[in-house]
């Protein structure tokens, strides 16, 4: 992808982008914010059409693609239900790509399969934005996250930034713990040995420059931290039900564990949650994970107008 | 006279400086098997001048095409390919590995879409070329043991 210029190229990983672009996408995300409130009107997508493919289930990634499309003016089409679609009679997702390229002016694709975004962006003509694949990338979401960071914390560079939860398994972490190296966070990974961050995440980390802090200890971190990012420790990745307990117990975020808090420490968290959240926070001025959602538009947005082009 | 463990060939290949042990997956590589109608000679673990021991092969009347160069490539880097006519080494040169191996290599992961049904080649970015370390072009995936994967 050259400079700023976005138009017609895809959005499939992370790695594809450089901090320049990124930045350049969460300004004008931030332009875009009273937009994506309906506070301001535009009509500077209309007539195009954007194609919502989900082969797996979605709620805030699609709901907030077709958000941003109908606040830009455009329209979109979708596959929601993939068994209602030519997919259950054996069509190969490069067949459905050529098919929907004709249909519409961008694709974005959720699927089961790792790569499926990278395929698609080799057959279609139109920009392919990669709304996660798999366990492998989800760079909307990523940026998204990187945007709430900035907005909420004042901005990226040195801000104690704790990401707490399943950081072995989860692709959200992985990829938002490398683009916070990127932006020269000060990092703190929170999690039970088993499931903290895989060596070669923190070897990559290492390699620009950041030394993350490892920590098993939730509470000891939250006092001087900027921003707590937590995502879901799952069920399945413990045999044992008393052993997820204990684990799932001791992750917990609740009022008393915000009590040593900075004032504005901004709590976010990707969604759905299960209970790592407790409701009685979701009052306190830390509770940031709704604005969190709500930014999925602005910056879904901001990548729209950036690949299909124009000027608000 | 000298003394050949194996005669000189008229017509063919010699793949010498293959790294020890990765003869048979040579072999492998370049499809020999009971019904190949031409003499294949193998030498495992021989002294070599420039690094301790090496394996050769020397397949009459058969030249290499350069999909099977590069899969060599992958498994013994420093292998050297002399492709002989009439006794003489007509070429010689060295395998290099590519930048991208493409549709050589089948990816370890069984979740990447280049497993499924899909109408695509395999593609994997050279990481590191020693030792060798690919990265699936699509699903972003390390891979481990290619030479058990080698399409």
């Amino acid at each position: 992808m050259n400079a700023m210029n976005f138009k017609g190229t895809d959005v499939v990983s992370i790695r594809d982008l450089s901090r320049k672009q990124i930045e350049h996408v969460m300004d004008l995300a931030e332009e875009l914010v009273p937009y994506a409130s309906g506070e301001k009107r535009t009509r500077v997508m209309d007539g195009k059409i954007l194609a919502n493919l989900f082969f797996e289930p979605s709620t805030r990634t699609r709901l907030s693609f077709e958000s941003a499309m109908v606040r830009l003016g455009g329209r979109f089409i979708e596959i929601a239900q993939p068994q209602n679609s030519s997919i259950v009679k054996g069509e190969t997702l490069a067949d459905t790509i050529r098919m929907v390229d004709g249909y519409s002016d961008a694709i974005v694709l959720r699927h089961p399969h790792e790569g499926a975004a990278r395929l698609a962006a080799k057959y279609s003509s139109k920009p392919v934005i990669n709304a996660g694949d798999g366990a492998g990338q989800h760079p909307t979401q990523t940026i998204l996250d990187l945007f709430t960071i900035r907005q909420q914390a004042g901005g990226i560079a040195g801000k104690k930034i704790v990401l707490v939860g399943d950081l072995k398994y989860g692709r959200t972490a992985h990829s938002l713990a490398e683009a916070l190296g990127m932006f020269g966070a000060d990092l703190t990974f929170v999690a039970p040995p088993v499931l903290q961050m895989p060596k070669d995440t923190i070897s990559q980390l290492e390699k620009s420059g950041i030394s993350p802090h490892l920590s098993s200890d939730l509470a000891e971190e939250v006092s001087d931290a900027d921003v707590l990012y937590i995502t879901r420790i799952q069920r399945e990745r413990f045999p044992d039900p008393a052993e997820y307990n204990k684990v799932a117990g001791s992750y917990r975020v609740d009022r008393s564990l915000l009590r040593d808090a900075k004032k504005n420490l901004a709590i976010l968290h990707p969604l759905p949650r299960v209970d790592e959240i407790s409701p009685e926070v979701d009052n306190t001025e830390n509770a940031k994970y709704f604005q969190q959602a709500f930014n999925g538009v602005p910056v879904r947005m901001a990548l729209i107008l950036l690949l299909l082009g124009g000027d608000l | 006279m000298k003394e050949f463990r194996v005669t000189p060939i008229r017509n063919g290949t010699v793949i010498d400086h293959i790294d020890c042990g990765q003869a048979l997956k040579v072999l492998r590589i370049i499809g020999i098997n009971d019904s190949v109608q031409y003499t294949v000679s193998v030498l495992l673990h021989v002294p070599s001048k420039k690094d301790g021991w090496k394996d050769i092969i020397k397949v009459e009347d058969r030249e290499l095409d350069a999909k099977e160069v590069d899969k060599i490539s992958l498994i013994a880097p420093h292998a050297t390919i002399n492709i002989i006519r009439d006794f003489n080494v007509a070429e010689k040169f060295t395998v290099k590995m590519p930048e991208v191996a493409k549709g050589i290599v089948k990816c370890g992961n069984p979740n990447c879409i280049t497993n499924m049904n899909e109408p695509v080649e395999t593609e994997f970015v050279i990481e590191s070329k020693d030792p060798t370390v690919l990265r699936c072009l699509y699903c972003d995936r390390i891979q481990e043991n290619v030479a058990d994967r080698l399409v």
